[in-house]
């Protein structure tokens, strides 16, 4: 503690920028990473490999993809919707991409307010973008049971290449977990903010330490992961 | 641990200029990620634009090259407004952004092995279990 003191009375050093800034962040003594805390790293190390898994489950896709001489399916036939008397194509995959975006902002201006110290806005726009989350996981429902009704399966599908419906229901099967989660995950710090945990010290009941604001950025790290993750999808799953 | 860590806050300051203000505009001095709410509105409506091009692309039924080339390209584009910005990739330090984002890049050699293996595949199934009646 009296290191801590007497080290918050200096002046910093300044930190070197571009190449020469890594070599030196990644030569020095002790952490590499000089302003980022252990709970960001790790958060961001934990994404880092939950990409590598998300990686590996587009890729078969596209492997099946390509190397089936069956045609595939046409996602934009597919998943149109018929709404009055005209079938829109991919409405409702449109609709789910533009409630996730939302939710992504509302996580960003939440983290702000976090920052702030605004503990009732915060706690506010984490339960709105969680709200977004539950809406999105309830349209996948809907579309699962619209695909499953019209007869696709793990194992084949009426329209053609059979591996359409193995990797439909595995993608967006596991992206919809993680959605899940990111809205139990929000919704327990929400909580937290709402009490002033983070204003008064009050210790986890799980592993008895105090927490701090920055505990939403992590969370919110999560989310706009779980939104980055649909964008591959949306991209390469129902547009390509 | 904390109190060592205040006076290393915000030393970058490429983009850090206008942090300031919020910081100052701020109740109390808040440390962390400080950016204006206008920022996030700015990327949250681009998202939205780039998101309805990319459904237009699907709703005119552009095909080919130039259906995949765009597909791509907003992909990219949100992508990486999602990472810089709303992540805070932007604000962090060098050594940080390459760790973390130089490992996906490396999944490009995945994808150009598993281009050919697939390849190979097909030209196989279409060759020796091709329909023949």
């Amino acid at each position: 503690m009296t290191d801590a003191v007497l080290t918050s009375t200096l002046e910093p050093p300044a930190r070197a920028t571009g190449w020469r800034g890594i070599a030196a962040d990644w030569s020095s003594d002790q952490r590499a990473f000089k302003n980022v805390s252990w709970g960001k790293a790790m958060m961001w190390i934990f994404l880092l490999s939950d990409t590598f898994i998300f990686s590996c489950f587009l890729l078969s896709y596209m492997t099946a993809r390509m190397s089936t001489t069956v045609p595939w399916p046409n996602p934009s036939e597919v998943f149109a919707l018929r709404i009055g008397d005209k079938e829109i194509p991919l409405i409702l995959i449109a609709i789910m991409t533009f409630i996730l975006i939302s939710s992504s902002g509302t996580m960003a201006m939440a983290v702000n307010f976090g920052y702030r110290r605004d503990r009732v806005k915060t706690a506010a726009l984490m339960f709105v973008t969680a709200a977004f989350g539950a809406t999105f996981v309830g349209m996948q429902a809907l579309e699962w049971t619209k695909l499953i009704m019209e007869g696709v399966r793990p194992w084949g599908n009426p329209w053609g290449a059979e591996q359409f419906g193995a990797s439909f229901f595995m993608i967006t099967g596991f992206h919809g977990t993680h959605v899940t989660i990111g809205v139990i995950f929000l919704l327990v710090i929400a909580r937290k903010v709402l009490r002033g945990d983070f204003d008064v010290g009050r210790r986890g009941f799980f592993t008895s330490r105090t927490g701090h604001y920055e505990i939403v950025e992590i969370t919110g790290l999560y989310w706009h992961f779980v939104d980055l993750v649909w964008v591959f999808i949306f991209a390469l799953f129902y547009l390509w | 641990m904390t109190n060592v860590a205040v006076p290393l806050e915000g030393q970058q300051h490429s983009l850090h200029a206008h942090a300031h203000d919020a910081l100052a505009s701020g109740t109390t001095h808040a440390k962390g990620q400080q950016h204006p709410i206008k920022l996030y509105l700015v990327v949250w409506a681009w998202l939205f634009v780039l998101s309805t091009c990319s459904y237009l692309v699907d709703y005119f039924g552009f095909q080919g090259y130039l259906r995949w080339s765009l597909i791509l390209l907003f992909m990219v584009l949100k992508a990486g407004l999602i990472v810089a910005v709303f992540m805070h990739m932007a604000w962090e330090r060098l050594a940080f952004a390459y760790a973390i984002l130089l490992p996906p890049l490396l999944v490009l050699v995945f994808v150009s092995i598993m281009v050919f293996e697939s390849d190979y595949t097909h030209l196989l199934r279409a060759v020796f279990f091709a329909q023949t009646s």
